[in-house]
């Protein structure tokens, strides 16, 4: 019996995929310029690896394998270099108020009428400002959780962190996300 | 018994965090319930968090309309790239 041999149509790559890609990365690295290297990267080492290309799944499929590899060394290099250096922003760490709130972090009154401004653009807009301020590793885990609406497993699987890590980001990206919401939008 | 149902302001938001998105347990939720008898800081975070939790849907959904694309200058570089590193 003869081995099939597959065989990966390379010239079409970009028009058939770089788009998708571009896409695909751009809501995990929130940066255009990071998705546009790592969609270059992944079809660069594609290129390299070819001929252990097996057919078995599509070949954007495997392509979007390669790429998912590239964004988690992107997210484990930031991990290493960023972070240990974040603190917590709304407990106390230790003594016998240890797991209370500060008294500057206490949620403030917000304006009843602020559910009624959920389709605004302006709202969408300073969201996107809040996001950007969080530290890069939270905002790609709030991201993939809120946005992309992954299974947590499935953000733990990609980006290698045990679901109790997973929590701690959320949560503190939601604190951090609360506080410059409150800053910026119901306390204006 | 009433110790391990005990928690820490710190651990309540984060447990309110985790019902957002529907994975909390229901041990977990008891004890929050019980925490709110004790602290409203926590209860006025738990209703601004479900404020939030609607906001963050909207903009989900607002994120998901825009397709981003490469341009077409873009597409051209990388196809020549694409074939110098073929070489």
């Amino acid at each position: 019996m003869t081995e099939q041999k597959h065989t990966l149509n390379t010239n079409k790559w970009i028009d058939n995929y770089a788009d998708y890609l571009y896409n695909y990365t751009i809501s995990r690295v929130s940066n255009s310029d990071l998705a546009k290297d790592l969609v270059q990267d992944t079809f660069f080492a594609g290129l390299k690896s070819a001929k252990n290309f097996q057919g078995k799944a599509s070949e954007r499929t495997w392509l979007v394998s390669i790429l998912k590899r590239k964004i988690i060394d992107y997210y484990r290099k930031i991990n290493s270099k960023k972070g240990q250096a974040e603190v917590r922003m709304s407990f106390y760490d230790d003594g016998e108020n240890e797991g209370s709130w500060l008294e500057e972090r206490v949620p403030q009154s917000w304006d009843n009428a602020s559910e009624k401004k959920i389709e605004n653009e302006e709202l969408k807009n300073q969201l996107e400002s809040c996001i950007q301020k969080l530290p890069e590793k939270y905002a790609i885990v709030f991201r993939m959780k809120n946005v992309e609406e992954f299974e947590t497993e499935e953000i733990c699987k990609e980006l290698g962190i045990t679901s109790s890590n997973l929590w701690v980001i959320i949560h503190r990206a939601r604190t951090q996300l609360r506080k410059c919401m409150e800053d910026n939008w119901f306390n204006n | 018994m009433f110790k391990r149902l005990k928690l820490t302001c710190d651990e309540a938001t984060t447990i309110c965090d985790k019902n957002q998105y529907g994975e909390a347990s229901i041990r977990e939720i008891i004890k929050l319930k019980i925490h709110f008898i004790r602290c409203k800081i926590c209860a006025i975070y738990t209703k601004h968090n479900i404020i939030l939790t609607n906001f963050y849907k909207g903009y989900s959904q607002r994120c998901k309309e825009v397709k981003h694309c490469m341009s077409v200058e873009e597409k051209e570089a990388l196809k020549i790239a694409l074939e110098q590193n073929k070489e």
